[in-house]
């Protein structure tokens, strides 16, 4: 069994993901590089699954496409509506948090 | 078995892509996307109409009890637990269907002139054909989860339609609270679904049915808790005391959906619910106490049959009127269900639908036509029986029927769950029932009064005086608007005769009857059989009806009598001098009037009461919540926010000034630095747990 080429392969994937999310300042880029951390999630719960032979991480990771799905569509609504109102999508322009 | 039982699941796929259809393409359409909601609810209005057709001859066709059409796709499985979709028809399930797709089809041809040029037309028809196949949907549903699905998609389109227009704070105010307080209700339905599958093993609503009726189940006690958790749903959704604060509110959206919502769909959804699962209610909630044997449901279809009719007085918008008459008749369901009478709950929601349908629709005709948009009863109506003869005379057959008069479809229903609340040994409940139609009468009394009759007042008067000015005596609503008032006026007189008891027609209860669950007459959970009717045991509610009407009458009379007798002078000089603007004085100093005579004579120590429970008891409760949840964030924030966490920073900042304020870039404001510092945190969390489990 490959599992650890999976999980290595998973890791990767969320490294790159936290990457995104910590370096990029563009809130497109910011919500692929959530997509690209769930779906070394799912690596990984497909890869147990194979191993442990049962359905359940197939199951999970399936709910977890759609709850991403889901989370995208809402997340890209929200940047296009903040693009309207303020003409930027820099998240650094957009934070109202004092430093 | 007929081709319209087989193929039933059409009926509500066909208005679910009509919706898609709308929303995709309404607005290309020449009407704005209303003829594809139109055409689709005609087409479940023949479909069901098909159907209904057929289970009658199914029923006939069958001695003894009819059985269910089952018809099921599997939908998912999860491990061993295969879920279904389809369609399960019964008795109890094509009666629904016939109405929902009648009811919404009137609806719907009526929105086309009520909403006419609605900025959001489009929509609106897309939301209310949802809507439709939302009820249909879980009218159908073999098994519990269909069910819910349907249930939440009612949800949804609610919240759309109570807020369509949101642009105004209230009433997006109102379609969030009516979505909260039917959500709290919602998770209930999800506790008592998940608990019915570790009772019975299975969600397929018959087998549920069966087991329950059966005694199949291991533990009472458990069950009880399951039919309390559905319960909670089922007061959400109907509206049943302690959550009825919704459904006044509610009436923030267009005419035509308050009426759809009150009448036929949403509304009865918990209704329906406790009908569908009879046998779980009526086994599990079935209590013992001090020695007393009562069914829960019919002591809170009681509470709520008061409280609401009470609350009907003290309004002054007709449609919060109807609101509460509205709870009040849910109430009577319950309460119906609750003392064993299903046939004539079932029978109640049935009546109910029409009437209370075509009384919301008369109240948007008559505020679309008569009084500028307004529904303000004592403000902007009165007098406009002999301008708008049509409403008039819908409002008047479908008062009747409300009031349970003799010979007129609500009497037929009513009349039996009274009867059968004293004929099965809930006393109470029997003085209930007749307080009740005491109570019911004398607010539409006062409605009707207040509508139709005296003075013509505000935008009323307004329209009055444009038609004398252009020499006509009448001007009704357009024919989209009269059409569906007429069909529903003559179905609010004339549905009873299905099941009149008094002439011994049991059309109804011979169709529906196999879906109860439950054995009539002898066994530990059977049903009682209705009781035989007699004019001598309707009486008293009769007599009660007719007080109730006297009483409201002469009450109304005598505070606009008085305008007209001993300070006729003063009015007449009034609207002789400023019409107009006199009105307004005019109108306050019949309010001052008003107040005193009927609210400080019998309604106010009543309504009062209920109002002020409603007000201090059930909303200080959630206020309380509110402000205990406030309190401990505000306790949390003074003390361990404030004192500790930031006297943490702040402490480890003054001690980390001279070693150069090393926390101090943390705080930057940055959200990728909180990002990864959070990241870096759960890296070292991860690393600490690895370390010390190898």
């Amino acid at each position: 069994m490959l599992i650890n080429e999976f999980l290595l392969l998973g890791a990767v994937l969320f490294c790159i993901g936290v990457y995104g999310v910590i370096a990029r300042k563009n809130a497109v880029l910011v919500l692929m590089s959530i997509e690209l951390i769930l779906n070394s999630v799912n690596i990984n719960l497909l890869a147990f699954d194979r191993l442990n032979g049962g359905n359940d991480g197939a199951v999970f990771a399936l709910y977890i496409i759609a709850v991403a799905a889901a989370e995208v569509g809402v997340g890209l609504a929200m940047v296009l509506l903040i693009f309207r109102n303020r003409k930027t999508i820099s998240l650094d322009d957009l934070s109202e948090m004092k430093g | 078995m007929g081709w319209f039982l087989e193929h039933a699941w059409l009926i509500p796929a066909i208005p679910g892509a009509a919706f898609a259809l709308i929303i995709l393409i309404g607005k290309r359409m020449p009407r704005g996307g209303s003829e594809i909601g139109i055409a689709s609810m005609l087409a479940a209005l023949v479909l069901s109409a098909g159907a209904a057709y057929q289970w009658i001859e199914h029923v006939n066709s069958s001695d003894g009890e009819a059985e269910a059409v089952l018809n099921r796709w599997e939908w998912f499985r999860i491990g061993d637990l295969k879920v279904s979709i389809g369609s399960h028809l019964d008795g109890l399930a094509v009666m629904m269907l016939l109405l929902v797709a009648f009811i919404s089809t009137l609806v719907q041809i009526y929105s086309t002139e009520y909403v006419r040029g609605d900025r959001r037309y489009t929509h609106y028809f897309a939301s209310i054909t949802l809507f439709s196949a939302g009820m249909l949907v879980m009218v159908l549903a073999p098994n519990m989860v269909q069910l819910l699905l349907g249930w939440e998609i009612m949800g949804l389109c609610s919240f759309l339609l109570i807020g369509h227009w949101w642009e105004e704070r209230v009433n997006s105010e109102a379609a969030l609270k009516a979505f909260w307080t039917v959500r709290v209700g919602d998770m209930g339905l999800l506790v008592g679904i998940a608990m019915l599958l570790s009772i019975f093993h299975t969600l397929e609503i018959g087998e549920i049915n069966e087991a329950a009726a059966s005694g199949d189940f291991d533990s009472k006690r458990l069950l009880m808790w399951a039919a309390v958790a559905l319960f909670i749903a089922c007061i959400g959704k109907s509206g049943q005391f302690p959550l009825h604060t919704w459904l006044p509110d509610a009436m923030a959206g267009p005419t035509p959906v308050s009426s759809l919502l009150h009448s036929s769909t949403m509304v009865v959804g918990g209704v329906f619910l406790v009908a569908r699962l009879y046998p779980v209610f009526h086994v599990g909630l079935d209590m013992n106490i001090l020695g007393q044997h009562f069914n829960l449901i019919a002591v809170i279809g009681g509470i709520t049959v008061l409280i609401a009719a009470g609350l009907a007085f003290v309004q002054n918008d007709i449609k919060r009127v109807l609101a509460y008459s509205t709870v009040s008749q849910l109430g009577y369901m319950m309460m119906g269900l609750g003392v064993g009478a299903w046939t004539a709950a079932v029978f109640h929601i049935f009546t109910h639908a029409f009437f209370k349908c075509c009384l919301f629709l008369c109240a948007g005709s008559v505020a679309h036509t008569g009084s500028h948009h307004s529904f303000d009863m004592k403000k902007d109506m009165g007098g406009l029986r002999k301008s708008m003869p049509i409403t008039f005379a819908a409002w008047i057959a479908s008062t009747l029927a409300l009031c349970g008069i003799p010979f007129v479809s609500g009497f037929f229903s009513k009349d039996e769950i009274i009867d059968s609340a004293k004929h099965n040994d809930y006393k109470v409940f029997y003085l209930v029932g007749i307080i009740g139609a005491f109570m019911t009468t004398a607010y539409m009394t006062r409605a009707t009064y207040l509508t139709f009759f005296g003075k013509a007042r505000g935008a009323a008067a307004h329209f009055v005086h444009e038609l004398e000015h252009e020499h006509k005596t009448t001007h009704d609503s357009p024919w989209p608007i009269t059409v569906p008032l007429v069909i529903l006026g003559l179905l609010a007189i004339f549905s009873g005769y299905l099941n009149a008891a008094p002439f011994k027609w049991h059309w109804f209860e011979r169709w529906t009857e196999s879906a109860i669950g439950l054995p009539l007459g002898e066994g530990i959970f059977a049903l009682p059989h209705p009781p035989e009717f007699s004019w001598t045991s309707a009486a008293p509610g009769l007599v009660l009806v007719a007080a109730g009407f006297a009483v409201s009458l002469l009450l109304c009379r005598a505070v606009f009598g008085s305008e007209t007798s001993p300070l006729r002078g003063l009015t007449e000089r009034n609207i002789a001098l400023r019409a107009g603007h006199k009105f307004l004085v005019n109108k306050y100093y019949l309010d001052a009037l008003y107040e005193k005579v009927i609210v400080h004579g019998i309604a106010y120590p009543i309504s009062r009461a209920a109002y002020w429970t409603n007000q201090h008891i059930i909303d200080a409760v959630v206020n309380t919540v509110g402000k205990a949840g406030r309190r401990t964030g505000d306790l949390v924030y003074k003390y361990i926010d404030q004192l500790l966490v930031d006297g943490a920073v702040n402490g480890s900042g003054t001690t980390a000034r001279g070693a150069g304020g090393a926390l101090q870039p943390v705080q930057s404001g940055k959200v990728n630095m909180y990002g990864a510092l959070l990241f870096g945190a759960a890296a070292v969390g991860g690393l600490v747990l690895v370390l010390v489990n190898s």
